[in-house]
This record gives C-alpha cells, sequence and structure tokens, in this order.
C-alpha cells in the first residue's frame, strides 16, 4: 500500500485501529493475522530494532526522545558511535563526530538550527517535532511512518512539518503518514485508506477521493465492502 | 509531555530561513546546572570556615583527615549511587550490603588465617592467603546483592523504592545471622588480620594522606570519564531520561538497569573492604544510615531524584557536607542526634532545589 517517494495516510474513526496498524509495522506489536510485505517478500517484525534493520523508521505520537539529552544525543539514541581504536573498544563515544553529523542531519532537512548540544526538554514542540523527524529521516532507508505528526502543533509549526514530509518524500522514501486532520491528508498525501472498526475499507488515490467521501467510508455512512488488508 | 503548552512561534527554529542562533535557553540551562556545582562548593567552604571559627579544634590537620576518610567512604557509596539515581531509581540497600559484604569478608579471613585457637589469640598464620580470599569474597558479596536488585527491578519491573527496601532489610539479617552464627547470639566475628589494616587500612599513607582517600579520587575520575564519555555513561542517562523511548530507540534497557544496579552493589562491597581495613571489624549496627548520607551527597551535587540529569563532580561535592556536618556538631558540642535531624532536612531541601529547577526550566521552553 505505501510505495517509494509517496506518502501514504491512515484515516479512521477513534478506534478504528490507526495505531494498532502503525504499532506492528513499527514492530512495536505483533500482527495475529493477515501478512506484511515489503518488496513483495513476507516479513514478520518482532521489535523495533529488527524493523529499523530493515530500513522501517517510526515518528511515534509522543516522539519517543529523551528529554534530557541533548539533540545529538537523541539523533542517536540506541545508535551511539564510538572512537576508534582502543578508546572505542573500552566504550568511549565519539561526541565531536556524532554532533557533526547530527548538524549535518538537521541541515539537510532544512531545520534551521538550534545547537544540536541543547537538551531536548528546553525546545519548543516543533522543534521536537523536527528532531523526532530528523531522526527518522537520518536513518529510514525505505520506510517512515509517523504517528500524527501534526497533532500537539500549531498552525505554522505544522505547515513546516507538511513541508518536511513532502522533502522526504522527494527523496524517495515511502512514507507512512496517521492523521485525523483531512485537510492534511488532502494536502499531502498520494494514497489514502480508510480504517474501520480494524479493517481497511478502502484505498484510493488523492485523485480519486472526495473529502465527503472519505468522512462517509471513516463513519461507515458508505461501503460495507471490505478490501484486503495488505 | 507537553508539547501545546511549550510552542513558540517566535523563535520557531524549524523555519528553513531562521538564521542559526543558538537561543537563550540553552545558556540559560547550561548556567543551571554549572551553578550547582559551584554553590554546593561554596556552601561547604562556608561550613568548614564556620566551624573552624567557632572551635579552634576544628581546624586541625588530623580533623581534616578524618573528614576526608570519611567523606571517602560514603563517595564510594554515592558514586554507586549516582549511577542509580541517573536512572530515576533508588538504591536504599547500599549501607546494610556494606554490612554484609564486611561480615562475610572477616568471616572468610578468618576461618582461612588460622585454627580457632590461634585466632583467639590474634594469631593469623595464613593472613596473606585470607585476605587474597576474603577481598574478592566480600566484594562478590556485594555484587551479588546488587544484581539481586537489579534483576527485580529491570526484569520484574518492581518500584526501585520496594526491591531495596527489601534488600535492605535481608542484608541486615542475613549480616547479623551470619555474624552471630558462632555463639549464643552474640556477634563474634573476630577482627581481621593485622597485616590486613597496616597494608591497605589505618596507617598507610600516600603523599600524606590515607590510601582509601586516594583510592576513592580515583574512582570518581574514572566514574566521571564512564558517565560522560562512554557509552554506558550515555545509556544510562537514556534509560532515566525516558526508559520507554530508550526503549522504543533500541538502548538495551533491561540490562542497562541490571548493570547499574550491579555496580552499586559491588561499589558497596569494595567499600566494605575499605571499612575494614580501616577499623578491623564490622560495625554492625553503625552502617544502617549510611544508605541516606549516600543519596543525600548525590542529590546535594545536582543529581535529579527524577532522572535524566547528574554528575560525579557534585556527588563528590555533596559528599562532603553531610561529613563536614557531623564532625562539626562534634566538635562544637551539638548531640549527634541532631546530625540525623539535619541530614534529613538537607536531603528535603535539596529536593525542593531540584523542583524549582525543573518549574523554571520548564517555563524557559
Amino acid at each position: 500500500m505505501a510505495h517509494a517517494g509517496e506518502v501514504s495516510a491512515l484515516v479512521g474513526d477513534n478506534g478504528a485501529g490507526k495505531s494498532t496498524l502503525i504499532k506492528i509495522l513499527s514492530g512495536a506489536l505483533q500482527h495475529d493475522g493477515g501478512e506484511i510485505l515489503l518488496q513483495g517478500v513476507p516479513i514478520r517484525l518482532t521489535s523495533p530494532h529488527q524493523a529499523r534493520e530493515l530500513g522501517i523508521e517510526t515518528v511515534y505520537q509522543d516522539l519517543a526522545l529523551a528529554p534530557s539529552l541533548d539533540v545529538a544525543s537523541n539523533l542517536f539514541l540506541g545508535r551511539e558511535m564510538r572512537r576508534r581504536g582502543i578508546l572505542g573498544a573500552l566504550g568511549f563515544l565519539d561526541d565531536a563526530a556524532m554532533r557533526k553529523k547530527a548538524e549535518e542531519a538537521m541541515a539537510n532537512l532544512r531545520v534551521g538550527l538550534v545547537s544540536v548540544r541543547q537538551p531536548v526538554l528546553t525546545l519548543s514542540g516543533g522543534q521536537r517535532q523536527a528532531i523526532a523527524v530528523a531522526r527518522a529521516t537520518a536513518w529510514g532507508k525505505r520506510i517512515i511512518i509517523m504517528d500524527e505528526p501534526t497533532a500537539a502543533l500549531g498552525i505554522r509549526e505544522t505547515d513546516k512539518v507538511l513541508r518536511l514530509i513532502e522533502r522526504i518524500k522527494e527523496s524517495g522514501i515511502a512514507v507512512i503518514m496517521v492523521s485525523h486532520s483531512l485537510p492534511e491528508v488532502f494536502e499531502v498525501a498520494d494514497r489514502i485508506t480508510i480504517l474501520r472498526l480494524g479493517s481497511t475499507v478502502r484505498q484510493m488515490t488523492r485523485n480519486e477521493a472526495d473529502m465527503t467521501e472519505v468522512v462517509a467510508f471513516m463513519t461507515g455512512a458508505a461501503g460495507e465492502r471490505t478490501v484486503e488488508r495488505e | 509531555m507537553s508539547l501545546a503548552k511549550s510552542y513558540q512561534p517566535q523563535s520557531d527554529p524549524t523555519s528553513p530561513e531562521g538564521a542559526p542562533t543558538e537561543p537563550e535557553s540553552a545558556n540559560r540551562f547550561r548556567f543551571l546546572t554549572r551553578s550547582t556545582s559551584l554553590y554546593i562548593f561554596l556552601i561547604e567552604l562556608g561550613l568548614l570556615a564556620l566551624f573552624s571559627l567557632i572551635s579552634p579544634n576544628f581546624f586541625s590537620r588530623a580533623n581534616f583527615t578524618n573528614i576526608a576518610w570519611d567523606t571517602s567512604e560514603t563517595l564510594l557509596l554515592a558514586i554507586g549511587q549516582t549511577f542509580v539515581i541517573i536512572t530515576a531509581g533508588i538504591d536504599l540497600s547500599v549501607g546494610t550490603i556494606l554490612m554484609l559484604s564486611g561480615v562475610a569478608a572477616s568471616w572468610i579471613m578468618a576461618e582461612m588465617a588460622g585454627t580457632p585457637a590461634e585466632i583467639a589469640n590474634g594469631q593469623h598464620p595464613h593472613a596473606l592467603l585470607a585476605i587474597l580470599v576474603g577481598v574478592p569474597g566480600g566484594i562478590l558479596v556485594g555484587l551479588i546483592a546488587g544484581a539481586l536488585n537489579g534483576l527485580l527491578i529491570a526484569r520484574l519491573r518492581l518500584p526501585p523504592f520496594i526491591v531495596t527496601l527489601g534488600t535492605f532489610s535481608m542484608a541486615m539479617g542475613l549480616g547479623d545471622l551470619l555474624s552471630s552464627a558462632g555463639a549464643g547470639g552474640q556477634p563474634t566475628i573476630p577482627p581481621v588480620p593485622d597485616l590486613f589494616t597496616t597494608s591497605v587500612g589505618n596507617g598507610n599513607l600516600l603523599f600524606g594522606l590515607p590510601t582509601l582517600v586516594i583510592f576513592s579520587g580515583m574512582a570518581a575520575v574514572l566514574a566521571h570519564l564512564v558517565l560522560k564519555h562512554t557509552l554506558f555513561g550515555r545509556r544510562t542517562f537514556a534509560v532515566g531520561s525516558s526508559f520507554e523511548s530508550s526503549r522504543l530507540a533500541g538502548v538495551p534497557v533491561v540490562r542497562q538497569l541490571i548493570l547499574v544496579y550491579t555496580f552499586s552493589g559491588f561499589m558497596a562491597g569494595l567499600t566494605a573492604i575499605f571499612d575494614l581495613a580501616r577499623f578491623h571489624v564490622t560495625d554492625i549496627q553503625g552502617h544502617n544510615l549510611d544508605n541516606l548520607n549516600a543519596i543525600a551527597a548525590v542529590v546535594i551535587g545536582g543529581t535529579s531524584l527524577f532522572g535524566g540529569s547528574g554528575s560525579i563532580s557534585g556527588t563528590v561535592i555533596g559528599a562532603f557536607i553531610p561529613v563536614t556536618l557531623s564532625y562539626g556538631f562534634n566538635v562544637v558540642g551539638v548531640s549527634s542526634f541532631w546530625q540525623s535531624v539535619a541530614i534529613g532536612a538537607i536531603i528535603i531541601g535539596a529536593v525542593l532545589i531540584d523542583q524549582l529547577r525543573r518549574r523554571r526550566l520548564a517555563s524557559v521552553t
């Protein structure tokens, strides 16, 4: 359902199973039915670590940042770079290299920069969101999953994040995004998948979709036909 | 995490055209963390000056050496405790684990150093062998007790406060049992061989300072490097900053917690060895409140009980305060019971300052 260089949106009412599906795709939960196909090959994700190995990164709704660590440490959380040689074998970290790469990652996304040495807890909501997105794009090679990336943001910051999503898409990565906001979905998504009560009720491209129709499917007012879920 | 509340459009750095300026809040944050150590250092100097003015007995080389000596023991415990508290945990069991390790070490030494008759005469024909087995034996007991704490907390997800309160009591009971196993319920562990106290403990001076002082200073430097510059330290901060985020990011959170509590137990065992070398016997009753001194040192040193931030340098200075107070109170003639009252008040005060600092930080963003 997700394609490289495209944004696929998952929409649905509360309890439709959006977050559950996201957690399954990111390896945090295991699915008990159906299949996940990655480039046509069925895969089984048993941990977030395994999903990351396959190039699938997730921006969780609560961002999953460590607030008292600085920006660079958060970008490298769980993937810290060690020094070369004996010091590295002893576990010493190469903070200088990590800061440099963190600065590059922030610059690539054109995130006008806060200091990468600044603790995340001193940042605003939009800044934190940008860091979580930057982390995902720095490591995600195939798929980036975003759970409600704009839910906690104001209008201007929401706009910034949507621009970020477009830039990620242009770099040839598949983006899967969950959103409550249909206007946003229609603004950035190429495909829309509508979930209702745990099943996919409709998949459509943006061009063939119409907002009232989407709402009808979400609320169950239209379409009793259930399509296969991928 | 209240993202909405901290939304701040005027300094929005996600703006592509925004100049890469360092926001004010970063500087303010650094100033706050830096000032903590300085602040405590000034308080310590003030205390030393105050007691020296009140009593000439206080201002003596012997007294300062004793303060440094006692601080070293508190510091060794507090180094382990710093790592634990940075993970947003607490280790209440260090004092009684120290006691249990000390009893175990002296028990092993007594068993191995000679026959009961020789030991009763104060003779230790196999002193060296006894020390070589007793020292690692005592440390191992501390390490195992710490690992038990870690397993219960990390694997079973039990609250650190309850687990270490439980092992606090267990170590106290086991230490009492072991020490009174011989005769009629009376503690009967004989003193360790003199060779041990002369080689490690009492008489031995290095650069005019007791060996223990030098050793704990080196331990502090090492712990500082590990905490600030290694993967082990980074993971310690990460787990304390957000357990769930760290787990999702692939940090081995369970293993890290087990290792941190094991390290704290190891430090308690190590302290027990130095305590034995200094005093010949383990004081059965005297270590029950060592946990409070260690926690006080850490919290006074600016490490947050909420986890995710802290430093060894703060802990080093923090360790001096409870010890200085206790010597000061002795010299000035205030009942030692007031010491417990003062330590309690200081812990509460330090936590209050930590809270205020966090609130101010939250309002900065």
